[in-house]
């Protein structure tokens, strides 16, 4: 089969099983475009600005385990679609993004929508390429898909000079089933000895607390992760990451862990003697003031990223592999023990039901003001926990996260560690798409919502039915909340005036808006927008506030130092 | 402390940039660095001189193995070990200099490589600390131009780092 190179592009993606690309045309893609014209292998979703694009894809990846693929231009395609790519960088989410370029004989001539690509997102890929020979582009497009997906997933970039796509130059095409890179083969089967030590130490535990990330879900591990749990009887928590990979309604599940998780995973944390580090990576908003994490505790990490495993904080069993598979070694060598201490862990269940009294997510239920906690609590129990829930970034974020209780993976998208506002609406247009039938919502606030509020003109092309729950306090929530804490209620451009009407908005964009302002109207609105299958509803709640999010671990403080919001209404 | 750390890479454009680039962007410190093809001009070989505290080396070597274009590394001062650098020096030598630089050239066992009625150019190899001690010899005021390659190394007896 002889094709150009923008042909080849196209048919590779179809051969490698992509379904979809998020993408916005320009100068140098238009061979590629002109190669996705009358064919439906492969569907193109066009988005109104290239940072959404990456984060739809990136959403789509979150729900499916599948890589999502990008395609932009140069220039401005380029640069609006790092903010995506770094944002899947930071949460290791396979991606593959390809990036038009200047001609091979204009580049670095500062040619028009010239700049360099490659340089410029080498800080937040796992990879890169440049492609400098149509010859070499399927097995390039080949090794991205592999790099992106295997090991500990992330975005890769490849960068098509508009020559390459020609579609004058026609070559012989064959699809690549494999690719071989000496440079590049990660581990995925831990150590049997370390493995044997890990669950020797296991088994000795007197107050053991399991933590767990983002690499659960991304091992596709929630089953091993269950059946290892429940084996044992051991307390879990969980990162912002990963939460669902363990049923959030479980007895043993002690809710989100770090800044804002709660008091008895928290103090769970903070009185281990065993922690069991599962896919997660010690990151500072988890682990408080480094000198003051876990203080009793012998630590065991599995994560199949080495440069993961005692970065910040010093472990005393690393284990490097795929969760999955190390958490199906260790359910072996578990089947066949016998817990050796129930008195003792017996003891530790009852001091963390203790701390569980403290109900620690506890608000206001009576006040005259819709607090936002209401609405997430009212949302859960609406949609019995089965939605597909993304969030943009601040107070919503975390509220989200403490009240909407996954139970199983894949259903909670945020953008945990990069913090990228105007991530949420894309998210549930990827997450809409990629799950055509099931119900997405996005939670968000006035201001997140506001970074990439043109894309409910995308929702509008697809018909994607995606309800939008906006917890507006006329405030950037979190920036505020740490200004009364930290500044002394200096409140320095935090409060965001000459807000839209956004009823108007979503409806001049063809949805349905809805405002809603008093408590007692939101159970209502709730069941009238979820009853709108086919769609996009806007719900724009005029929340408290001054609702801050508790417990909360200020900056320097230890897991065992939260402040909660009892002891605010004291001081 | 410091570390020699030799790293085997793939000898792609971009290669070296993804490495000095994640020295900047982890804000580890390199003292410095040479590369260079090997026998097969497919792979190139780097050695870095770094400083840190065995936790910030350990992370450097997990982190450089992380990169993609990263087929292999070693960490040449953990043993036995071969280092050497070359200095290239141009010295202002009239009157009795002439003679006190060429003197001082066999001492280190450097040789004079270019002449002119002012000037020597001596060529010398050697661990940076003669090469230092070289440069403290000779007296500054004289010192024209001065250029270093940076450390090179390679492991003694059996120890090698291969693809």
């Amino acid at each position: 089969m002889e094709l150009s190179g923008g042909e080849i592009l196209i048919q590779f993606l179809k051969d490698q099983g992509v379904e979809m690309v998020f993408g916005y045309p320009g100068g140098a893609v238009l061979h590629i475009y002109d190669a996705i014209y009358g064919q439906t292998d492969v569907q193109h979703i066009l988005v109104r600005h290239e940072q959404a694009a990456t984060h739809a894809a990136d959403a789509y990846a979150r729900v499916t385990g599948k890589p999502g693929v990008v395609l932009v231009t140069s220039g401005p395609g380029a640069t609006n679609a790092v903010t995506g790519i770094a944002t899947a960088h930071l949460d290791s989410i396979p991606m593959v993004i390809i990036t038009g370029q200047v001609s091979t004989a204009f580049i670095g001539s500062d040619a028009f929508q010239e700049v360099d690509a490659v340089g410029i997102t080498r800080p937040c890929v796992k990879h890169n390429f440049l492609v400098k020979d149509v010859h070499d582009l399927a097995v390039t497009l080949k090794k991205a898909f592999y790099i992106a997906s295997s090991g500990r997933p992330g975005p890769v970039v490849v960068d098509i000079p508009k020559d390459i796509t020609d579609p004058a130059i026609k070559i012989p095409y064959e699809y690549p089933k494999t690719c071989h890179m000496r440079s590049y083969n990660p581990v995925t089967k831990g150590h049997p000895g370390q493995i044997k030590k890990a669950v020797d130490l296991i088994l000795s535990a007197k107050r053991p607390m399991i933590y767990t990330g983002g690499g659960v879900v991304l091992s596709e591990a929630s089953e091993e992760l269950r059946e290892f749990t429940r084996l044992l009887n051991y307390p879990i928590t969980s990162t912002l990451m990963g939460l669902g990979a363990y049923p959030g309604t479980d007895r043993q599940f002690l809710g989100m862990l770090g800044m804002h998780g709660t008091y008895e995973a928290n103090m769970g944390m903070h009185e281990c003697d065993v922690l069991i580090a599962i896919g997660a990576r010690f990151d500072d908003r988890v682990t408080g003031k480094l000198d003051l994490f876990c203080p009793a505790a012998k630590i065991i990490h599995i994560d199949i990223d080495p440069a993961s495993i005692s970065k910040t904080v010093k472990v005393d069993i690393p284990i490097v592999g795929d969760v999955k598979n190390v958490l199906q070694e260790m359910n072996a060598l578990l089947q066949g023990s016998q817990r050796p201490d129930s008195d003792q862990l017996e003891k530790w269940w009852l001091q963390i039901q203790e701390w569980r009294a403290k109900d620690c997510l506890a608000y206001d239920r009576h006040s005259n003001l819709i607090k936002p906690q209401y609405v997430l609590e009212q949302l859960y129990e609406k949609t019995q926990g089965e939605a597909y829930v993304t969030s943009d970034v601040g107070q919503h974020q975390m509220w989200a996260a403490q009240f909407y209780k996954f139970d199983s993976p894949r259903r909670w998208v945020n953008s945990g560690g990069l913090g990228t506002m105007g991530f949420g609406l894309p998210a549930a247009m990827g997450a809409q798409l990629a799950k055509r039938d099931e119900m997405v919502v996005c939670v968000t606030g006035e201001a997140s919502i506001q970074m990439c509020i043109q894309e409910l003109s995308t929702c509008l092309q697809y018909g994607l039915p995606i309800k939008i729950i906006n917890l507006n306090n006329r405030y950037m929530g979190m920036v505020r909340q740490w200004q009364e804490l930290s500044y002394e209620g200096r409140y320095s451009m935090s409060y965001m005036d000459a807000l839209p009407d956004f009823v108007k908005l979503a409806e001049s964009y063809g949805h349905v808006g809805m405002y809603i302002d008093k408590p007692e109207n939101v159970s209502a609105a709730l069941d009238e927008a979820l009853q709108m299958k086919n769609r996009l509803v806007f719900m724009d709640f005029i929340t408290d506030q001054t609702e801050n999010v508790y417990p909360m671990i200020q900056s320097g403080k230890g897991h065992h130092d939260m402040l909660l919001s009892s002891d605010r209404e004291l001081a | 402390m410091r570390h020699i750390i030799s790293i085997l890479l793939e000898n792609e454009s971009g290669a070296l940039s993804r490495v000095a680039g994640l020295f900047s962007a982890r804000n580890y410190n390199i003292d410095s660095l040479t590369v260079a093809p090997t026998e097969d001009p497919s792979l190139s070989r780097m050695t870095i001189v770094t400083r840190g505290s065995d936790e910030v080396i350990e992370q450097i070597t997990k982190q450089l193995n992380k990169l993609v274009d990263v087929i292999r590394l070693q960490e040449l001062t953990e043993g036995q070990h071969v280092e050497r650098e070359l200095l290239l020096i141009k010295l202002l030598a009239e009157g009795n200099d002439r003679e006190e630089y060429k003197r001082l050239t066999e001492i280190f066992r450097g040789k004079i490589i270019d002449v002119t009625d002012m000037t020597f150019i001596v060529e010398l190899t050697g661990t940076g600390d003669k090469l230092d001690a070289f440069l403290r010899a000779v007296e500054g005021k004289n010192i024209l131009e001065v250029v270093r390659s940076g450390t090179t190394g390679i492991a003694r007896g059996a120890r090698r780092l291969e693809v």
